[in-house]
């Protein structure tokens, strides 16, 4: 009985540690989106699916190409960065002045886009990069390097945005465009180079996740679904537009899924952390920060 | 006028047409069409509304699976299980819409509330694979030819009588609320929540009642897919991608007016029966990537619809004409 | 410096400004006076471009404001406070006045210009740290006339600086546009605060309707007959 027992605390403290690096993935994904919403106005349904490109991307060029993964991965970061600034200039900054039902539906237009796109240029098949990174072992617990490179790697990443939030002009500039879009152009700051730039930014995230992820996932068109929407629910919970907000729900809803993972599927995880998303809905409808009016 | 006779004359036509016309892979494509047109009807039910739901997909698939599963495992006739499937689906609803609108969680964050409740219902679907056979697909068992009890028939007319009357119902629905006090609430609320309910109007009430009604009608959408098709996977009844589909259809065909989604059944339908087609089985993928494309093109450069736009020209919406006789 | 000739502007179908000349020369504080609607907020955001007329021209010393692009009108020398100072609340006030130095131009000499408004206003340099939004009106007004002082400008629009404020808090503000006009600045305010505005301007126009009613030295605007009647209550 008694060895029971310590087994299981040694699996729910590894799956708490497992939660905490799943955060830091979490976490930086809602950073993007976070980032698009704060300043353009608009959520990018097709968040996931630019992950997804920039799996593939990772895949063919260490795969197919031999290119190391250390040098894949800044090109794979520059080419989702694009595809950010494309999809604004492309699609959304067409439609800025339109009614914002139809930029939501726009970006899921090119869901369906980049989703079949990789089934034709692709296939269905279910590919990863076969770099196994050794496990590490720690007091009976196994956490794999690919999971702690992953959550090193987003927290080195958002601590770069965070600086370049704050220490630069542009940075600036991002943050005040959401407070005041009107008077921008007072200060000499052109919204819509801004924009693309978010956008860009927006994209370099999705696709420093993206190599982080297809170290832990095989990549297949459909895979953006099984992180997307619970990005969603993070950035909701936290406050669409609100970075700390989506850090703090990004690490909630990590451990709810880890742990829940523990007990059965990880599907089941995702399910609980809906649930759990409902609830706080009724408790704090403003957002996890929310102060209480 | 001639309005007076044009829609039991358009019914007539209707219900005479499979008993003339018999064409089997027709015949399908036309009960495929009026079961989704339903379906897009029922959400532009709420989406005329500014209330974009992308959950639906998630009250398709609760009213495909829940029937189904049903049936299978129980027994029981979808007689009594589609009635149960939809108290589900409602209650579905129920739970998550009504923190939102009490909370007064809209816009952006109520679509991306919804789109995460059909990414959540795909999840379980999949997560329950031992049941429901997962992304494979799950198919009700089979009884042997017509059989009302099983809800099941070969004959492709009653099918298609059975959705055509289903469509009507739906076509019915939207009319009565277009004509009730709820119309001019659900307006009111979407153009200034505050200012409605200093008038008033019980917000967190109207929300609710029109999101039920459409959730109820998607499940029996579902379910009726269900039944017709006799095979149901996580893909084609829930989803984003379902969701995300709805509101397309009803986009491009006109979301403020009546016909609107079944013109944009029609149109969306067969573009993708034209792609598949034409594409082949050897081309997997591209017949969606240009449909994928083309909405996307048709949301940047035709945002009223096709129908929208066309009466916009003409200049007699139904929505804003003046309420004449009501129509058969 | 800034001339304006025969200006048409306003929004979609409505006009608010009908065939406007207007000069304020280096060197000089000139004033628009007006009842509320006139058009003197307009007047503020056709010069600045946050809209654009549909007729006439402005220029600025050689350059053609109608043809620059709205945010590269400041980098002709062309600061505006606006309306309701609009500062970004939840950004410092150092990160205020940063965003006041955004073009590259004034990026180089950030540091300068910083001190430079630093002594101008030391309750800034207090507040750097602090959120725009948190602090008073007069402080608040203060970081709006810093910021638009950060881009060195050679031309100052300011828009009711006065509105809002206590009246002790007036006093102040108007006492700095004399301090900042006798540093060279040339400025262009508009007020409905006559009496005050006319004891910092050289000149001032009435603005009336959308169009200009009058025009004269500070002096002749306040001996006119219709000013006093109607905006100074005598």
């Amino acid at each position: 009985m008694e060895s029971f027992l310590e087994i299981f605390d040694i699996y729910l403290l590894e799956a708490v540690v497992n939660g905490i690096l799943l955060g830091g993935l979490l976490a930086l994904l809602a950073l993007g989106l976070n980032l698009i919403f704060g300043v353009i106005d608009v959520t990018w349904i097709c968040y996931a699916e630019l992950v997804m490109i920039g799996m593939y991307g990772m895949y063919f060029l260490v795969q197919y190409y031999g290119v190391s993964y250390f040098l894949a991965a800044p090109v794979a970061i520059v080419l989702v960065a694009i595809l950010g600034a494309a999809l604004h200039y492309l699609v959304i900054a067409p439609l800025l002045s339109g009614p914002p039902i139809n930029q939501l539906l726009a970006t899921g237009g090119v869901l369906f886009v980049l989703q079949s796109f990789a089934t034709v240029a692709f296939g269905i098949d279910f590919r990863n990069l076969g770099i196994r990174l050794p496990v590490l072992a720690f007091a009976d617990m196994h956490f794999s390097y690919s999971r702690l490179l992953a959550f090193g790697a987003a927290l080195i990443g958002m601590v770069v945005v965070y600086l370049f939030m704050t220490r630069t002009y542009t940075g600036t500039a991002i943050r005040a465009i959401a407070q005041d879009r009107q008077i921008m152009a007072l200060m000499g700051v052109d919204t819509k180079k801004i924009y693309l730039i978010t956008s860009a930014v927006g994209g370099a995230l999705a696709g420093l996740a993206a190599c982080l992820l297809v170290l832990q996932y095989d990549v297949h068109p459909f895979v953006g679904l099984s992180f997307g929407p619970i990005t969603f629910l993070i950035c909701v919970l936290g406050g669409l537009g609100n970075f700390v907000g989506g850090f703090v729900a990004a690490f909630v809803f990590a451990e709810i899924i880890s742990l829940g993972g523990l007990f059965s599927d990880l599907e089941w995880g995702y399910v609980l952390a809906f649930g759990f998303f409902i609830i706080m809905m009724f408790i704090r409808p403003g957002g996890l920060l929310a102060r209480r009016s | 006028m001639n309005q007076r006779y044009a829609w039991p004359i358009a019914v007539a036509a209707l219900i005479a047409l499979p008993f003339v016309y018999r064409d089997p892979y027709h015949l399908h494509i036309l009960i495929l069409i009026l079961i989704w047109s339903f379906a897009y009807t029922s959400w532009s039910l709420m989406g005329r509304f500014g209330l974009v739901s992308l959950g639906h997909g998630g009250f398709m698939g609760v009213g495909a699976y829940v029937t189904a599963l049903l049936w299978n495992h129980l027994g029981l006739s979808p007689w009594i299980g589609i009635p149960i499937a939809l108290v589900s689906a409602g209650a579905l609803a129920l739970v998550v819409a009504y923190p939102c609108f009490r909370f007064r969680i809209t816009g952006h964050y109520f679509a991306l509330v919804t789109l995460a409740l059909s990414g959540i219902v795909l999840q379980v679907i999949t997560a329950t694979r031992d049941y429901t056979g997962g992304s494979l697909g799950y198919t009700p068992e089979r009884t042997k030819g017509n059989n009302i009890v099983a809800l099941q028939f070969d004959d492709k007319i009653v099918w298609y009588l059975i959705a055509l009357a289903v469509w009507l119902a739906g076509l019915l629905i939207w009319h009565v609320v277009d004509r009730s006090m709820s119309r001019y609430a659900m307006e009111a609320i979407s153009e200034d929540e505050d200012a409605a309910a200093a008038a008033g109007v019980n917000v967190t009430f109207e929300k609710l009642r029109i999101t039920v009604i459409s959730a109820l009608m998607t499940a029996l959408a579902g379910a009726l897919y269900c039944q017709y098709q006799m095979f149901i996977s996580p893909d084609t009844v829930s989803g984003i991608a379902v969701s995300l589909q709805m509101v397309f259809a009803v986009v491009v065909g006109g979301i403020y007016v009546a016909l609107g989604p079944t013109v944009g059944a029609i149109i969306t339908l067969l573009l993708a029966e034209f792609l598949r087609i034409f594409f082949g089985t050897k081309a997997v993928g591209w017949d969606n990537l240009v449909y994928g494309v083309l909405l996307v093109l048709f949301i940047i450069f035709l945002p009223k619809g096709i129908l929208g736009s066309i009466l916009e020209r003409v200049k007699v919406g139904p929505a804003k004409a003046p309420v004449v006789k009501k129509p058969a | 410096m800034l001339e304006l000739k025969s200006l048409d502007a306003g929004y979609g179908s409505f006009q608010a400004l009908f065939g406007i000349n207007l000069d304020v020369k280096a060197g000089e504080a000139v004033g628009v006076i007006g009842p509320n609607g006139a058009g003197k907020t307009t007047l503020m955001r056709v010069i600045s471009g946050l809209i654009r007329p549909t007729r006439g021209t402005i220029a600025m010393e050689a350059a053609d404001v109608v043809a620059t692009p709205a945010h590269l009108i400041v980098g002709l020398g062309i600061a505006h406070v606006p309306e309701n100072r609009r500062l970004f609340p939840r950004l410092t006030v150092e990160d205020n006045l940063k965003m006041g130095a955004f073009m590259p131009k004034a990026r180089a000499k950030f540091a300068e210009r910083l001190e430079f408004v630093f002594d101008l206003f030391p309750r800034m340099k207090e507040r750097r740290n602090q959120m725009a939004g948190t602090m008073s009106g007069g402080e608040q007004q203060m970081c709006a006339i810093g910021r638009a002082l950060m881009s060195d400008p050679k031309l100052l629009l300011l828009d009711e600086p006065s509105a809002g404020l206590a009246p002790v808090v007036v006093q102040q503000v108007f006492e700095l546009v004399k301090r900042i006009r006798s540093g060279g600045l040339t400025v262009l305010i508009v007020e409905q605060n006559v009496q005050q505005v006319l004891k910092v301007v050289d000149r001032a126009y009435l603005l009336e309707a959308g169009t200009i009613r009058a025009s004269g030295t500070a002096a002749e605007m306040l001996a006119s007959d219709t000013v006093k009647q109607a905006y100074l209550g005598v």
